[in-house]
């Protein structure tokens, strides 16, 4: 008995030993449920995470951003940088050079020509490609041999890993997308669905919104790699289908964005048969609070920076509306394990992130109410503060979305304590998220005082995403209502930190800048940071190799993933 | 009957291009945009562009023009060409989704499969069972099986679909195991163990839909035959001295068949757009969970064709029922 | 002796009304008497529940979440420490609300247009036409549009509560009155050519009369069926419209909302998926069956029994 216990273990553990001893294929199947199903091979068309993280078991950038944040050589030897030479010291130039003997999964060589095409077809004006901003500032690129890349930006750029790092700007294949250009980028569905990648895998069948299959590249540059013969990436249902069929039927070996009440995840995981797997990148749950009139009465100047609003203008309102709102509790009654309580529009990478605003994460409501108090805004015999003859009577919009709507019903709740009176509104999300002009329902229009949904930045520089809240970014008619400082917020200072922050290259410098930023938005109450999401997926028990990464696509590992037996 | 059903044909033409106008209208008219679904952090301007590669920016009736053309002249085409190997439809746009940016038919056809297995198949195995529940239910009426019948139907449609898949899945698949949770639609049948994976996965969709049109039939079929065993006829039949069998069944049966042909004629249509709620809790990816997706994204040529070609199955069906009145009641006549 | 007393009996009775004689015979049927009962119940439960358990439904207890059925919340509470029968006997109020007056409106829609098509045979065409392609419109646009271009209008005019009833009711009687409408044309095609029809047409019956007297009594069975049908329907309707934010405010419980919410807890708290589901399931059963009595007892070929 003893001995075969011991004969057992000793089995185990070789086949649990490293996969390097492992050869292509020898694990046989992959299971992948993503609940949104991919809709295309191109990312560049669709500009999904879904579509993406397809994409990624395809094709791959020069550099990628591991599960810590850090870059890390993918399709080249070394990251060029200042220090090595890769970047020149006017920080115009950044030169790649490609690894030796990559092929395309149709055998032939990855070149730079390749890699310069990549940008000729996503900042084709006339190709509608969803990763066209990661070349912004790019003036050209020269390819001086097969395996050199050098991009020349017009401005000096103190973070030049734009263009071709992380999951949103891979490599495609030029002799397979030449007639595939501009307007024609979108009739081109043979090579949409079935790109030549250098990635571990390749599509062998591509069924739009419902289910893709792979099988491994055998031109991968890894002789061993992936452990995986074939893989099949299901899409459709819900988040708590996908769950299931990871954590308790076993039917899949890995789901995505698993968005689910804590409790329900922590019952499906008593099951045994898979890990909730998490990883917090820079998404915040935030309430965006207006800052202009949105009265219907204004005709076609509602919402615009013409017509104040009402009372938000006044910042003991808005401080108080943040001190009367519980986010320990709202996290954990909406995330659980996969949220943290915040206070911060920044959360992550850790240098970026300022301590000056912790005061906001313990609720006060008698400090709220005190506040208001002073201020001169006095309780009505209905319980509502008003002055002046202006209540505090606020429309609360979100989209739709169970724990969106926990988290309505509990502050509404609070602020009703503090005398606001507030009315609940949800909006479908394909609504509410789209920039229909039509539209009085979308998140840019804002027709409504306070406004709440998750926003996220790509990668770890923060520079774009604080950006968002320049006096330029504010949604107006003039600009279609196209723009990303919904709160409508103009201040001079933030201004000028924006524009030092775009020629710092230091990185210290820079952490202190974007503290700086991230203090001045919260000091002024414009928007109210409650929860830090994690990204939440499941991989059964048996995938081993997974490392859930948030910086990158999650499937961006996918070629080390093996069947621990 | 002929001049009916010709005149009815022709009539359909202009009727369908009106709906197709009406439905294309309220498409335009519905707030949304192709790009919602796009994460918050592609910028705005990128956005716009994206639209306009889709091209939204045309002028609307270029838009239905267009959509016109590539339905009613290239895709037949194009169907032509595939059965006769001609090649009339070459280099020629189809209707291409927004979302995958393919041709939408070929799509429908990649979904049909399934959805015929599963909500065709179930509409047929609740009809079956049905029309005879409905029969003995009314000529017993208040009896026990009466009273069980009733039962069951009136849980069959007041539970919601969604509800009783959800119950089903966690019975059979979570603590059981016996059935699959997810639909797997590239399963190809070609021998008997692959035939008994198919029963497994489509057991359960089935029976939840099964019972929800079998609970909606047999209501109309037990009404009406109620309606029609105190007629005259009936007694004047029993008078005759024919069998109580033939009297019921073929008496009977014949004439509380219209309302129950309309509600299957209704039903018929609905079986190709899907039932998206069982194809969603099940995952079963058919044409109803295309739509449903393609509405949730603002594809305007996916949501267009799907409604229109349902839109085609509607009046036709419409059509049939209204034949087959006649032939049930031949003093119902048309002209 | 009998013959007197017949004699002196027969005056003093007042006629009896019409209605009587269906109320004896509605009397009689056992299940509609049960079903009358239950459904009287609910209504009396969800219009005065709210003083006989005054516990606020939208009222976050924050110490008592996620609690099983006790003497406190006799079903419970839900994440946020909301107390489960106060929400159920709001949300009834709503579902009942909406259930009945859009099975209501899409009754009479349907009714009249099936019954205008099927007796007057120059409206059959333009009618049915009509039908097609109300049931050929894809049901989440139509809604979207009616959203963008009614909901501030009413709400100014009605409050928001008000006003979102109005358009949910408009929404879901526009969008389910086909079925009925095709049903009740073919019961009346084949009506119009029985011998009675004909015989009171020869009398001179004028068409209102005709239909009111002759065709409605006898498609009373097809739109009984139909009612039952439609309260269920548009009770889950609602609920799949709240869902998808096209409905009433999030803070607004009505039983599809609550079943719709609790779908996700099936496993853990099944309490909260059976409560809503039972008083949605009892709802429509109890119509079902005094629908059937008064099929029943409208019908006098039964009556005479």
């Amino acid at each position: 008995m003893k001995i075969k216990t011991i004969l057992m273990g000793a089995a185990c553990a070789f086949a649990m030993a490293p996969a390097a001893f492992a050869e292509r294929g020898a694990d046989g199947h992959l299971n992948i449920i993503y609940w949104q199903a991919p809709s295309t091979m191109n990312q560049y068309l669709s500009g999904g995470n879904k579509e993406q993280d397809a994409a990624a078991l395809v094709n791959e950038p020069l550099a990628r951003y591991d599960a810590s944040g850090a870059i890390v050589p993918w399709l080249v030897d070394e990251v060029p940088t200042v220090e090595n030479g890769g970047v020149s010291a006017d920080l115009k130039t950044i030169t790649w050079k490609l690894t030796e003997g990559l092929k395309w999964s149709d055998g032939t060589a990855l070149t730079s020509e390749d890699v310069k095409f990549t940008w000729e077809y996503c900042t084709n004006p006339d190709g509608g490609c969803a990763s066209s901003n990661y070349f912004d500032g790019v003036a050209s690129i020269d390819t001086p041999d097969n395996r050199t890349v050098v991009i020349h930006f017009a401005e000096p750029k103190p973070f030049p890993y734009g263009p071709f790092v992380g999951a949103s700007t891979p490599i495609i294949q030029k002799a397979q997308f030449e007639n595939c250009v501009g307007a024609k980028a979108q009739e081109c569905t043979t090579e949409n669905f079935n790109p030549i990648g250098t990635g571990p895998f390749v599509v062998t069948d591509f069924r739009p919104n419902d289910v893709i299959s792979f099988k491994a590249n055998e031109n991968y540059r890894d002789p061993n790699k992936p452990a995986f013969a074939t893989v099949t990436f299901k899409g459709g249902g819900d988040a708590q289908a996908a769950g299931r069929s990871v954590l308790e039927t076993g039917e899949f070996d890995y789901a995505w964005n698993l968005q689910l009440s804590p409790d329900v995840l922590a019952s499906m995981e008593s099951a045994g048969k898979g890990t909730v797997i998490k990883g917090f990148g820079t998404s915040v749950e935030r309430i965006m609070i207006n800052l202009t009139d949105v009265s219907p009465d204004l005709g076609d100047e509602r919402g615009t920076i013409k017509h104040p609003h009402p009372f938000l203008t006044d910042i003991n309102v808005r401080k108080a509306l943040s001190m009367a709102i519980d986010r320990a509790l709202l996290t954990k009654i909406g995330y659980g394990e996969t949220g943290k309580p915040t206070c911060n529009v920044l959360p992550a990478p850790a240098i970026y992130v300022s301590t000056a605003n912790d005061s906001c994460l313990t609720q006060d409501i008698e400090g709220a109410n005190k506040l208001l108090e002073d201020a001169g805004w006095v309780k009505g015999s209905d319980g509502i503060r008003a002055k002046d003859g202006v209540r505090l009577s606020v429309l609360y919009q979100t989209s739709t979305n169970a724990v969106r709507q926990k988290y309505q019903a509990a502050i509404k709740q609070w602020w009703n304590q503090i005398g606001v009176e507030v009315e609940l509104r949800n909006i479908s999300a394909s609504v509410f998220f789209g920039s229909d002009p039509g539209s009085n329902d979308t998140f840019q229009k804002f027709f409504a005082d306070v406004e709440m949904y998750t926003n996220n930045f790509n990668g770890t520089d923060p520079e774009n995403y604080m950006a968002s809240w320049t006096c330029a970014q504010i949604p107006s008619p003039e600009n279609q209502w196209q723009g990303n400082n919904m709160p409508r917020f103009c201040n001079e200072d933030y201004e000028a930190l924006v524009k030092e922050m775009s020629v710092t290259g230091d990185i210290n410098k820079r952490a202190e800048l974007a503290k700086a930023m991230n203090d001045m938005l919260m000091q002024n109450y414009i928007m109210l940071p409650i929860t830090h999401r994690a990204s939440v997926s499941a991989r059964s028990n048996t995938l081993g190799g997974v490392d859930m990464n948030v910086w990158d696509s999650q499937m961006w590992n996918v070629a080390d993933w093996t069947r621990a037996k | 009957m002929l001049t009916f059903t010709i005149r009815r044909l022709l009539l359909a033409i202009p009727t369908l291009l009106f709906i197709a106008l009406v439905i294309f209208s309220l498409l335009k008219l519905a707030p949304g945009d192709p790009t919602a679904n796009v994460p918050l952090t592609v910028p705005p301007e990128v956005k716009a562009k994206m639209r306009e590669a889709l091209g939204l920016g045309q002028p609307n009736y270029v838009q239905f023009y267009k959509w016109l053309v590539q339905f009613f002249i290239i895709e037949p085409q194009v169907m032509i060409d595939h059965f006769f190997g001609t090649d009339f439809a070459d280099g020629k746009l189809r209707v291409i989704s927004w979302q995958w940016r393919g041709p939408v038919m070929d799509v429908v056809v990649q979904r049909l499969p399934q959805t015929l297995w599963v909500v065709g198949l179930s509409y047929v195995v609740g009809a079956m069972i049905a029309i005879p529940i409905g029969v003995i239910s009314a000529y017993k009426q208040y009896s026990w099986f009466d009273q069980i019948g009733t039962f069951i139907s009136m849980i069959g449609f007041s539970v919601p679909t969604f509800f009783t898949g959800l119950l089903l899945i966690v019975i059979f698949s979570v603590y059981l195991g016996w059935f699959p949770s997810i639909y797997d639609t590239t399963l190809v049948v070609n021998d008997w163990p692959s035939f008994v994976k198919q029963l497994k996965q489509i057991a359960m969709p089935v029976f939840v839909l099964a019972l929800y049109n079998a609970a909606q039939i047999s209501r109309f079929m037990r009404a009406s035959m109620l309606d029609n065993l105190n007629q005259d006829y009936v007694r004047t039949a029993r008078a005759k001295g024919l069998s109580e069998r033939v009297v019921v069944l073929v008496h009977v049966l014949r004439n509380s068949m219209i309302p129950v042909v309309t509600v299957i004629a209704l039903g018929v249509p609905g079986v190709f757009g899907g039932a998206i709620i069982t194809e969603q809790v099940f995952k079963v990816n058919g044409i109803g969970d295309m739509l449903i997706k393609a509405i949730e994204a603002n594809d305007l040529p996916t949501v267009q064709t799907l409604t229109f070609i349902f839109a085609f199955l509607i009046v036709i069906f419409n059509l049939i029922a209204d034949i087959l009145y006649g032939i049930l009641d031949p003093r119902i006549r048309y002209d | 002796m009998t013959e007197t007393a017949q004699n002196t009996d027969v005056p003093t009775k007042a006629p009896r009304s019409q209605w009587w004689d269906i109320w004896d015979q509605f009397r009689h049927h056992k299940g509609a008497m049960l079903a009358s009962f239950v459904f009287l119940s609910i209504l009396f439960i969800v219009i005065f529940g709210k003083f006989l358990w005054p516990i606020d439904p939208a009222y976050n207890d924050f110490g008592a979440m996620d609690q099983r059925p006790s003497l406190a919340h006799p079903m419970g509470t839900d994440g946020l420490g909301r107390d489960a029968l106060a929400q159920m006997i709001q949300g009834g109020r709503t579902s009942i609300a909406v259930g009945m007056t859009a099975m209501l409106l899409a009754l009479f829609l349907g009714t009249l247009v099936g019954v205008l098509s099927g007796y007057f045979r120059r409206l059959d065409g333009i009618l049915m036409r009509i039908t097609d392609l109300f049931l050929a419109l894809p049901l989440l646009p139509l809604l979207l549009v009616m959203m963008m271009l009614f909901r501030e209008p009413l709400s100014a005019a009605f409050g928001p509560e008000m006003g979102i009833f109005i358009l949910m009711v408009t929404a879901i009687g526009l969008t389910s009155w086909m079925p009925t409408a095709r049903i009740v044309r073919g019961d009346v095609l084949a009506l119009k050519e029985r011998e009675f029809i004909l015989s009171a047409q020869s009398i001179g019956t004028t068409p209102f009369k005709m239909i009111m007297r002759h065709i409605l009594p006898n498609v009373m069975s097809p739109i009984m069926v139909s009612a039952t049908l439609g309260i269920a329907n548009a009770i889950i309707t609602e609920s799949a419209l709240s869902f998808l934010g096209l409905g009433f405010p999030p803070d607004f419980p009505t039983w599809g909302r609550l079943l719709n919410d609790a779908a996700e807890y099936l496993q853990i708290y099944p309490e909260r998926v059976i409560w809503p589901g039972l008083a949605i399931s009892l709802t429509v059963l109890s119509v079902n069956y005094i629908g059937d009595g008064l099929r029943d007892a409208l019908d006098p070929r039964l009556r005479k029994r």
